[in-house]
């Protein structure tokens, strides 16, 4: 008997990726049948995303694999290749959409535009090209899974395609995605450096001049930065995410944000080798700024996904901060701090997936419950939607960054990061990346605003509105969805030193070192990225100390204040009504940073005067940069086209004079 | 011989300019296709010249097929065509008849002086004869900008092709047989699919005065 050929990792998660286009198919096949659709193949989907993560976490710590599959056009073959990078990416991609496919199998409803097979078959070519791209081992097949992806990705966003605003935003998608589409072909383009042979294994052999390396940077930067959401590139997040169904926004924001990470950590890091110094500065302050924008944004939103949306930019803006700070470090040879850097970036990713997967996901049975997306509707849904209330509160614990979440963990390694740049060689560099530093820590201190706005106004208080009564919880997919990206959540906060054993080998892939020789080494419960003198962290210890602390406090107050409890009206300090609409609403509790960060928006008010019958107040927020950048863009394009109109006369002669005068000059021409 | 009979192509060549420089300066559209014909004649008859001096036996073939075509067939088309929508009459060209025919004259010397090199190299017996077919190809190019009609455009149009299928016999004894069955079929439903047009035309403006084509700009 012949040995079964050994498996490896990498045909595992291509065969993920035919058993997901076969989901798909399967679901054209079953075209109006929602229960098929969501109860057989959406679950079974998320099997399949359990079986990549396995597969991807089993081929992390090996040597790199790599396949050709004679695909695609002749002499020009699918090159790919799994190697740390791709593995982890792929991780995530596994992890996020394990949970996303369940909530979304109990998820989609009748009468929801697409119908559900033609749903299915979109959601899993997304998952499968989404999985390509992380495999590509050459531009060609990452151009084409690229596109399919931003396709795919374009059809899921326009599901409900009868409203014209959502088609709006999809079409707005997906011009800023073939935008950054070119950037990045014509970056591969600068990469291969004339030789013609566009595999990365080419690309990584060439050595380029600092000013075609610098191109590729910056090329790759734009085009990577479209997808992500990088400023001033932003301006679809905001629009797409709000119109695409939950599951849809869940796994964009989640996953596919960073693909585009992905995609910048290979260009930066793999292909083009050694970064130059400056690179890391542009990448810096450009993801700073990114950062302050998306959360001073998001404090100011009144729609829950809009807030979500700007949240991811925020949270794209740390990761490329990181990168940047990874990129410094790694132009200056100190290889463990870049490392450091890289691995707060990845981490962050990581995070960033499980728990904007699980607030989204959140939004969507919220919005189900309730068909409201605005924050003024909503209000004291904890009561009748607990598990949706208590597994978002994990997210937005996480996504607030606060200790023992997984948020803080990357937070905190970033922090640590930018402590050791006091040690950097350009003394303007040691005087100026504190700033950032400065910078990044007033952008999660927002972020933690921000979350607590989400929170509080969905969740907490009464309900502002009557119907919101009969709001009902998640069905048992939902639920199912939705705990298992809380429990990882929980997991990931809690054993940050098994995670970054998990990373290691892609920072020794890329920069050369690993944090695993550092101070936490051995000891799996403290996390010490440096030296476990200069700085450590225990999140077990810390969530054993927080409920021993909250379990005292509570049977104290039991024990010794209960029994003096005299129960009596309380002082209404002269409101003797208390109605739901007194309660601090959304634009309320936004005010304060609308007043602080007022120069970043374009405000609009309407201000009741004091003899109004019937007041209103409203006040719309706008993005500055739309007017400042895209409108100037289509004025100019308008003015150029109207020259350009002005060849078209209408008269017969005139064009056929054209053409006449362009043969003469071209025979005149071939002559000389 | 052989000079007899370049000679003769000669003399074909000339009078296909001299009716080029007739049809640029023609305004009647009746006149306008019987030149049309027999600038087809010229051709039909410089072809069988070289067809007889070479020995080329397929460009007997492609002589039959513009005999049949051009002088036969389509100004027949044309002449019903135009009996049907009773245009008969004159033309008014949009530029002056003088200028167009001085125009034509500097057109002739750029094509002769294009055709300079490329016939220094050809072996051919009509080699003389390259600008002469550019010329009438350009001139036809020219009468179609100028007039302001539908039919004498396409007769120009027409005309273009017969300069190419010229510069095709005189420099290199014609193309393969399929690309020139090819041609004569585009231009025969060339011809039809533009009737058709001419006719919607009307029916649309009440005139076949391209002018009234204006309105299908976008403003």
């Amino acid at each position: 008997m012949d040995p079964l050929p050994e498996l490896l990792a990498i045909d595992g998660v291509m065969l993920v990726v035919v058993a997901w286009f076969a989901v798909g198919l399967a679901g054209i096949a079953a075209l109006h049948n929602f229960r098929l659709v969501g109860r057989v193949l959406f679950p079974l989907s998320a099997a399949l995303s359990i079986a990549l993560a396995g597969f991807a976490l089993l081929a992390l710590p090996g040597a790199p694999q790599s396949t050709v599959l004679a695909i695609g056009l002749p002499n020009l073959p699918f090159h790919l290749r799994l190697d740390a990078l791709s593995a982890f990416f792929l991780a995530i991609l596994g992890l996020a959409s394990a949970g996303i496919s369940v909530f979304a199998g109990g998820y989609f409803r009748q009468g929801e535009g697409t119908p559900p097979g033609l749903l299915c078959l979109h959601y899993h070519l997304f998952l499968a090209s989404m999985a390509m791209v992380l495999l590509a081992d050459d531009a060609y097949a990452f151009m084409v899974t690229w596109e399919v992806m931003a396709l795919s990705s374009y059809f899921l966003v326009t599901t409900n395609h009868r409203i014209a605003e959502i088609r709006r935003a999809g079409f707005l998608y997906l011009l800023v995605a073939h935008v950054g589409a070119i950037a990045i072909l014509l970056c591969f383009g600068v990469l291969q450096a004339n030789t013609g042979d566009y595999t990365f294994a080419n690309m990584r052999a060439q050595e380029l001049s600092p000013f075609w390396a610098s191109c590729a940077f910056l090329l790759a930067l734009f085009g990577f930065g479209a997808k992500a959401g990088i400023l001033p590139l932003h301006v679809w997040l905001p629009e797409a995410h709000p119109a695409a169904p939950s599951p849809v926004s869940a796994l964009m924001s989640g996953v596919m944000l960073k693909t585009a990470i992905y995609g910048m950590l290979r260009v930066n890091f793999d292909l083009l080798g050694s970064p130059l110094w400056w690179w890391g500065v542009v990448a810096l302050a450009l993801g700073l700024a990114t950062a302050l924008f998306g959360v001073v944004f998001a404090a100011a939103q009144v729609d829950m996904k809009r807030l979500l949306a700007y949240s991811s930019i925020e949270n794209i803006g740390l990761i490329v901060v990181g990168l940047g700070l990874a990129m410094i470090f790694a132009a200056y040879r100190m290889q463990s701090l870049a490392a450091l850097a890289l691995v707060a970036s990845l981490y962050h990713c990581l995070n960033h997936a499980i728990f904007k997967s699980l607030l989204f996901l959140g939004t969507g049975s919220v919005l189900h419950a309730t068909k409201e997306r605005s924050l003024g509707k909503l209000g004291g849904l904890m009561r009748f939607m607990p598990w949706v209330a208590w597994t978002t509160l994990a997210g937005v614990i996480a996504s607030a960054g606060l200790p023992p979440s997984n948020g803080f963990v990357s937070e905190w390694l970033l922090l640590q990061g930018f402590l050791f740049t006091g040690e950097l060689p350009n003394p303007y560099l040691r005087m100026l990346v504190p700033v950032f530093a400065a910078g990044v820590v007033l952008v999660a201190a927002l972020a933690g605003y921000v979350m607590v706005k989400f929170f509080g106004v969905i969740f907490l208080g009464r309900p502002r509105e009557e119907k919101l009564a009969q709001a009902h919880d998640a069905g048992g997919l939902e639920r199912l969805g939705l705990l298992w990206l809380t429990a990882g959540c929980v997991l990931l906060g809690l054993f940050p030193v098994a995670v970054l054993e998990t990373i290691d080998p892609i920072t020794v892939a890329l920069v050369g070192r690993g944090l695993a020789a550092s101070g936490s080494a051995g000891d799996w419960l403290l996390l010490a990225p440096v030296s476990a003198e200069r700085a450590s962290y225990s999140p077990i210890l810390f969530l054993l100390v927080t409920a021993a602390v909250v379990v005292l406090a509570f049977v104290l107050v039991r024990r010794f204040y209960h029994g003096r409890v005299r129960r009596a009206a309380p002082w209404d300090c002269g409101f003797p009504l208390q109605t739901a609409r007194m309660q601090d609403t959304a634009e309320g509790f936004g005010q304060p940073i609308r007043q602080i960060f007022e120069p970043f928006y374009r405000m609009h008010r309407e201000l009741p005067t004091p003899f109004d019958e019937a007041p209103r107040y409203k006040v719309t927020v706008e993005d500055p940069l739309w007017a400042w950048v895209y409108l100037r863009i289509a004025a100019a394009t308008e003015a150029a086209s109207r020259w350009v109109g002005m060849l078209q006369r209408g008269r017969i002669s005139i064009y056929l004079l054209y053409s006449f005068l362009t043969l003469v000059a071209l025979l005149f021409l071939t002559q000389a | 011989m052989t000079s007899l009979t370049s000679q003769v192509i000669n003399l074909f060549a000339s009078v296909l300019l001299l009716i080029a420089f007739a049809m640029l300066s023609q305004r009647r559209i009746v006149t306008l296709i019987n030149l049309f014909a027999l600038q087809g004649l010229a051709l039909v008859g410089s072809t069988v010249t070289v067809a007889w001096a070479t020995g080329q036996h397929h460009l007997y073939w492609s002589a039959g097929i513009t005999f049949v075509l051009k002088v036969v067939a389509l100004p027949l088309i044309l002449h019903r065509l135009i009996r049907r929508l009773n245009v008969k009459w004159d033309i008014e060209t949009l530029i002056n008849i003088p200028t167009m025919m001085l125009v034509g004259i500097v057109l002739v010397v750029f094509a002769f002086n294009l055709a300079l090199p490329i016939s220094e190299f050809s072996n051919s017996i009509a080699r003389g004869t390259l600008g002469i077919a550019l010329a009438c190809v350009l001139m036809a190019f020219l009468m179609m900008i100028t007039r302001s009609k539908a039919v004498p455009q396409v007769i120009g149009f027409l005309a273009m092709e017969n300069g190419l299928f010229f510069a095709a016999t005189s420099a290199t004894y014609g193309m393969p047989m399929v690309v020139e069955l090819g041609i004569a079929l585009d231009v025969l439903v060339g011809m039809i699919i533009l009737g058709v047009f001419m006719f919607q035309i009307r029916e649309q403006f009440d005139s076949l005065d391209i002018h009234h084509l204006e309105k299908l700009k976008e403003d």
